[in-house]
């Protein structure tokens, strides 16, 4: 590669290595809720993702955000879904259960 | 004056201790226990959703009746794959002979004077049941399946324990 060549692609590279994380594809990342517990929360959340929440237990639970932005019933061995709208910590409860507790960490 | 102490911690002892343990509850028995008192709190509820007004408390007794039912399905699911018979046991007896004298108390009251010592009697009963499961039914279940649903209902009825204790401070 001449001076030259090297001048030309310097600035290509540095675009590549700043496109931001919010402009990756979204994702879909799995809570399982079983024995009376969240289980863990992934890492790397972002705006425009979704959580998807599996009920495990015999009994229903709901996922409900403490901010209001998502309540999800959630029949025993039911499914339901969550897509990030907001960034931010934001924690959640069982709304019949409130001693099950998690937090969502989301970037943008 | 040590010595003064020790009969009582000696009888405490022998009530919770390995003293028993030779004559711990089967697993057919603690499945009796567990169920009924299942049973004993739905009726509860049930009589609860005839008598209150208060959405708190009808609340509380639907989940009660909805949460407890569930249990009692996955434990006769449970015994029947494992070909478990429950089996009838003087605990069972006494929880349902306490459980008939109170609702008999409870079904002579109204209003807030209904919803108030049904509360207490959740809280109570709720103790009673818990205590029992973490100190011995859980302890002394052989199957591992049967000791896990006890286990995962333990941490439910917990749930419901706080539940009635912050509820009968909303109603004092």
């Amino acid at each position: 590669m001449n001076r030259r060549q090297a001048l030309i692609l310097t600035p290509a590279v540095a675009l590549l290595l700043f496109i931001p994380p919010a402009a990756a594809a979204p994702r879909t990342h799995i809570i399982i809720i079983d024995k009376m517990k969240f289980g863990p929360v992934p890492p790397g959340l972002h705006v425009g993702d979704t959580i998807v929440w599996r009920n495990r237990d015999m009994v229903r639970h709901t996922a409900t955000a403490a901010d209001k932005s998502f309540d999800v019933d959630l029949p025993a061995g039911a499914s339901g879904k969550t897509v990030l709208k907001k960034s931010g910590v934001i924690p959640f409860t069982c709304k019949f259960h409130p001693g099950m507790r998690g937090v969502l960490n989301v970037a943008r | 004056m040590t010595a003064k102490f020790l009969p009582v911690a000696a009888a405490l002892a022998l009530l919770s201790g390995p003293a028993l343990a030779a004559t711990g509850p089967t697993d057919p028995q603690i499945a009796h226990i567990a169920y009924t008192a299942g049973s004993l709190d739905i009726t509860a509820g049930k009589d609860a959703l005839a008598h209150s007004t208060n959405p708190k408390v009808r609340e509380f007794a639907e989940l009660m009746i909805r949460d407890h039912q569930a249990v009692n399905d996955k434990a006769v699911a449970l015994l029947n794959k494992l070909h478990v018979k429950p089996e009838a046991n003087p605990t069972s007896a006494a929880l349902s002979k306490e459980a008939a004298a109170t609702q008999q108390k409870l079904n002579l009251l109204r209003g807030d004077a209904f919803d108030r010592a049904y509360i207490a009697n959740e809280v109570a009963f709720h103790r009673t049941v818990n205590g029992a499961l973490e100190k011995t039914l859980i302890p002394d279940a052989h199957n591992a399946e049967l000791k896990s649903l006890l286990e995962t209902g333990l941490a439910l009825f917990r749930e419901h324990q706080a539940h009635a204790e912050q509820l009968e401070k909303t109603l004092k």
